[in-house]
C-alpha cells in the first residue's frame, strides 16, 4: 500500500485508532485519498498539515459526522457504534451558536449527556462531575455566566471541560489552541498533559508547527493522503515536513481536479 | 364597552369561552415550541412547514371526503415534513442556498395548495369545507371540539418538550457534539417540525395559515431579548404567546368595526398577531440591560462619568501645574484643557456639583476637599496607567493620553495595587506624569510656565 510509513509501535502497544484505505470526498472531490494509519493509545498525538489537507475531515471521519466513500476506520477495534461511550470530542470553536441561551455549567453538563441516553435527566452525580470538570480547566467562577460573555480561550475551555465531563478514553479536538491566549494554551496543555498520565488518549489537530514537537509525542502529517506517521523524534523530520507542506504533492491537486470533473471512473 | 369587556372577561358567554381558551392555550403552545424553532433557526422552515400545510390539508379533505380532523391532521404533518425534508435535499444537493430553498418550498407548496383549494370549492360538497378560512382564520367560529383539540397537541406539546428537554437544548446548540453523543439531530429535528406540524393546523381556525407563523415565532424572538436561560424562554415564550391570545380576542371583539356590518369586531387572527407584535417592540425598546432603550442609558451614564472624572483631572492638574492651589477656575479656563462644549461642561458640573465634588462661588469653580480626593485617585490611575504604556507596552509617550483615557476610567483596585507594584518605589505618592499638562494638540510643547497665564 502507497503511502503507510514506518509504524513502529511496540507489539504490545494497544491502537487507539485504526484507519484502513480511507478516502473521503466532496461531490467527487478528494479530499482524503487512501489514508492508512494506526494512532496509538496512550499518547498525544497531533494531525498536521496545510490549510486543506483534510485534517478537521479525518477527524469528522473517524467520528462518523463525515461519510466514507471507502475504507473502514476502527475504534479500540471495534467500529464507531460501539465504542461510542469510550469518545470525547472537542469541536472546532466556530461550529457553534455562541448566541444559545445557555451557560457555561449547562454546556459542560452536556458532556453526561451521552451517558445518561434518551429522556433521562441528569442526576446529582452528573452535576458533580460537571462541576469538578469546570474546575480542571479554571472556569469554576464562571459556572453560570452565559457563554457569548466569555472570551474566546474561556469558550474554548469550556469545550474543553465538557469534552473531560464525558468520562472518555479517547479524546478527539479540532484544533484546541487556535485563536487562544497564551494563558489559555498553558491550561489546555495541563490538562491533556494530565490526562496522559491517566492513561487517556488524545489526538489533536494542530496547526502551530513551532508547537507540535513540543506538546505532542506521535504525529500524523496529512496532505490529502498520508505523508507520514510516527513518533515524533522519527517522523517529525524535515524531509516528511517537507513532502507534507512544500507542494511536492500539487500532483495530487491536478489529479483531484480531474477526478471531480469527471474524468477517472472511481472505485 | 365596560360593559362588553365585563361580558367577555366573566366568561359568561360559552361561545366566547371557547375562543378565549382556545386562543390562549394555542399561544402558549405556539410560544413554547415556536420558541424551540427560533433557536434551532427553523423559523423560516416553520412558516414553510405551516404554508405546506395546505395542499395536505386539501388532499386530505379530496381522499376523505369529510371534514375529518385526524385526516386533515395526518395530511397537514405528511405535507409539512415533506416542504422540510425538500428544503433540506435541495440545500444539500444543489447549489441553492438555505433561504431561496425556503422561498421555493413556500411558494410551489402554498400555490399548490391554493389550486387544490379552487378544485374543492368546484365540487359539489367544496363549499361546506370553508376552507377560506384555514387561509385567514375565523376565530368567532371556533367551537368545543376545536378546543378539545387544541388541548390535546398542546399537551403533547408540553410532555415531548418536557421529556426531550436536554435532545432538544442538545441538539439546537451543537449538532455534531451530538451526533458524537450517540443522539440523532435528524430525530430531534423530525419531532420538533412535527410538533409545529400540530400547532399549525389547531391553530387555522384562530389565526389562519398565514398567520401562524407569527404565534410561532413572535413570542420566542420577544422572550429571547429578556432572558438568557432555556427553561425560562420557554415559559416567557408560552406565557407572551397566551397572552397575546386572550388579549388579541379581546381587542378584536371591541374594537368598532368602520363597516358595522355582519362581522362584529376586527378580524381576530390579526389582532392576535398585532398584540404579540406589540410585546416584541416593548421588549426591544425596555428590555432591562438589553433593550435598545437600556443600552442607550447605559452609554450615556459611561460617557458622562468619563466627563465628570476628565474635569476634575484637569483641574487637579492645573493646580498641581501651578505648584499648589491656584484658585477658582472658569469652565472656560478649564475648556483649554479638555474640548467639551460649554453647555456639556455645565452639565457635568453641575452634577459634580451635586456629588459634593465641586463648589461654586462667584470666583468661580473649586475642587471640595471630597473632588481633590477622587481628582487624586483619577490622576494616579491615569498616570499609573500611562507609565505602564510607555515602559511595559512599548507606546509612544505622546500617544500615550488618549490611550490612557479610555482604559483607565475602568480600573479596579487590584490593577492598580498591581501597576503600584511593578511601577512605584512607594504605594502613597503621587507619579510624575510622564508629559506635563499642556493644552489639547500641542503635546510636544515645554512645561508650562507657572505662573498660571494662558499660552
Amino acid at each position: 500500500m502507497i503511502g503507510t510509513t514506518d509504524q513502529p509501535l511496540a507489539h504490545a502497544e494497544e491502537v487507539a485508532v485504526e484507519v484502513h484505505d480511507a478516502t473521503v470526498a466532496y461531490h467527487r472531490k478528494p479530499v482524503l485519498w487512501d489514508v492508512d494509519v494506526l494512532i496509538p493509545s496512550k499518547r498525544l498525538t497531533a494531525i498536521i498539515g496545510p490549510n486543506g489537507a483534510g485534517k478537521s475531515t479525518l477527524l469528522k471521519a473517524i467520528l462518523g459526522l463525515v461519510p466514507l466513500s471507502s475504507g473502514r476506520i476502527e475504534i479500540f477495534g471495534k467500529p464507531l457504534r460501539q465504542s461510542r461511550r469510550l469518545i470525547g470530542y472537542v469541536p472546532q470553536r466556530e461550529s457553534v451558536d455562541w448566541d444559545f441561551p445557555v451557560s457555561a455549567f449547562e454546556v459542560v453538563l452536556m458532556g453526561r449527556y451521552g451517558r445518561l441516553g434518551w429522556i433521562k435527566r441528569p442526576t446529582r452525580e452528573d452535576h458533580k462531575a460537571a462541576e469538578e470538570c469546570l474546575e480542571k480547566v479554571g472556569l469554576a467562577a464562571f459556572a453560570d455566566r452565559q457563554i457569548s460573555e466569555l472570551s474566546g480561550g474561556q469558550q474554548q475551555r469550556v469545550f474543553l471541560a465538557r469534552a473531560l465531563a464525558q468520562d472518555a478514553k479517547l479524546y478527539f479536538m479540532d484544533e484546541p489552541f487556535a485563536g487562544v491566549d497564551a494563558a489559555t494554551e498553558l491550561a489546555i496543555m495541563g490538562v491533556l498533559r494530565a490526562l496522559r498520565e491517566e492513561g487517556k488518549t488524545v489526538i489533536a489537530v494542530h496547526h502551530d508547527l513551532q508547537t507540535v514537537p513540543q506538546y505532542f509525542d506521535h504525529v500524523v502529517m496529512l496532505n490529502m493522503r498520508l505523508v507520514a506517521a510516527g513518533p515524533m523524534a522519527t517522523a517529525f523530520t524535515k524531509e516528511n515536513l517537507d513532502k507534507t507542506y512544500g507542494g511536492r504533492l500539487t500532483l495530487l491537486d491536478e489529479a483531484a481536479e480531474a477526478v471531480r470533473r469527471g474524468g477517472v471512473a472511481r472505485t | 364597552m365596560l360593559q362588553e369587556l365585563w361580558n367577555i372577561l366573566s366568561l359568561s358567554d360559552a361561545n366566547t369561552r371557547v375562543v378565549l381558551l382556545g386562543t390562549g392555550l394555542l399561544g402558549l403552545a405556539s410560544g413554547v415550541v415556536g420558541a424551540l424553532a427560533v433557536l434551532r433557526r427553523h423559523a423560516l422552515v416553520s412558516d414553510a412547514v405551516a404554508h405546506a400545510s395546505l395542499p395536505g390539508i386539501c388532499l386530505a379533505f379530496l381522499i376523505v371526503g369529510d371534514r375529518n380532523f385526524g385526516a386533515l391532521l395526518v395530511g397537514a404533518l405528511v405535507f409539512g415534513l415533506l416542504a422540510a425534508g425538500s428544503i433540506s435535499l435541495v440545500r444539500q444537493f444543489t447549489r441553492v442556498k438555505e433561504d431561496a430553498a425556503i422561498a421555493l418550498a413556500i411558494s410551489v407548496y402554498f400555490g399548490l395548495g391554493v389550486v387544490l383549494t379552487r378544485v374543492i370549492q368546484q365540487q359539489p360538497r367544496g363549499n361546506a369545507a370553508g376552507l377560506d378560512s384555514f387561509i385567514f382564520g375565523k376565530a368567532a367560529s371556533m367551537v368545543e371540539a376545536d378546543l378539545w383539540r387544541i388541548g390535546g397537541v398542546a399537551i403533547v406539546a408540553f410532555l415531548a418538550v418536557g421529556l426531550f428537554l436536554k435532545e432538544l437544548r442538545l441538539a439546537c446548540f451543537d449538532r455534531q457534539f451530538a451526533r458524537v453523543e450517540g443522539f440523532r439531530p435528524t430525530l430531534v429535528d423530525g419531532v420538533l417540525m412535527s410538533l409545529v406540524c400540530g400547532c399549525t393546523i389547531v391553530g387555522l381556525p384562530a389565526v389562519g395559515i398565514i398567520l401562524i407563523v407569527a404565534l410561532l415565532i413572535i413570542p420566542g424572538a420577544t422572550a429571547r431579548l429578556l432572558t438568557n436561560r432555556l427553561v425560562p424562554l420557554l415559559i416567557v415564550a408560552g406565557t407572551i404567546g397566551a397572552a397575546s391570545g386572550v388579549i388579541g380576542t379581546i381587542i378584536s371583539s371591541l374594537a368598532p368595526t368602520p363597516a358595522a356590518a355582519l362581522t362584529r369586531g376586527w378580524p381576530t387572527g390579526p389582532s392576535i398577531v398585532l398584540v404579540a407584535a406589540a410585546c416584541f417592540i416593548l421588549a426591544l425598546l425596555f428590555a432591562p440591560g438589553r433593550g435598545v432603550l437600556a443600552r442607550a442609558a447605559s452609554r450615556f451614564r459611561l460617557s458622562h462619568q468619563i466627563s465628570v472624572q476628565n474635569i476634575l483631572r484637569a483641574a487637579f492638574e492645573r493646580s498641581e501645574a501651578d505648584g499648589g492651589d491656584s484658585g477658582a477656575w472658569s469652565p472656560a479656563q478649564l475648556s483649554i484643557h479638555r474640548s467639551m462644549t460649554p453647555w456639556s461642561m455645565w452639565w457635568h458640573l453641575a452634577s459634580a456639583r451635586r456629588r459634593g465634588l465641586v463648589s461654586h462661588s462667584p470666583s468661580g469653580y473649586r475642587l471640595t476637599p471630597a473632588g481633590i480626593e477622587e481628582a487624586k485617585r483619577l490622576v494616579r490611575a491615569h498616570r499609573l496607567w500611562e507609565l505602564y504604556l510607555i515602559h511595559e507596552a512599548a507606546v509612544a509617550p505622546d500617544h500615550v493620553d488618549r490611550d490612557a483615557d479610555e482604559i483607565e476610567h475602568v480600573l479596579p483596585p487590584e490593577v492598580l495595587a498591581r501597576l503600584e507594584a511593578r511601577l512605584l518605589a512607594t504605594a502613597t505618592s503621587l507619579p510624575h506624569s510622564p508629559h506635563p499638562l499642556t493644552p489639547r494638540g500641542d503635546s510636544h510643547a515645554a512645561p508650562r510656565a507657572p505662573s498660571g497665564g494662558t499660552p
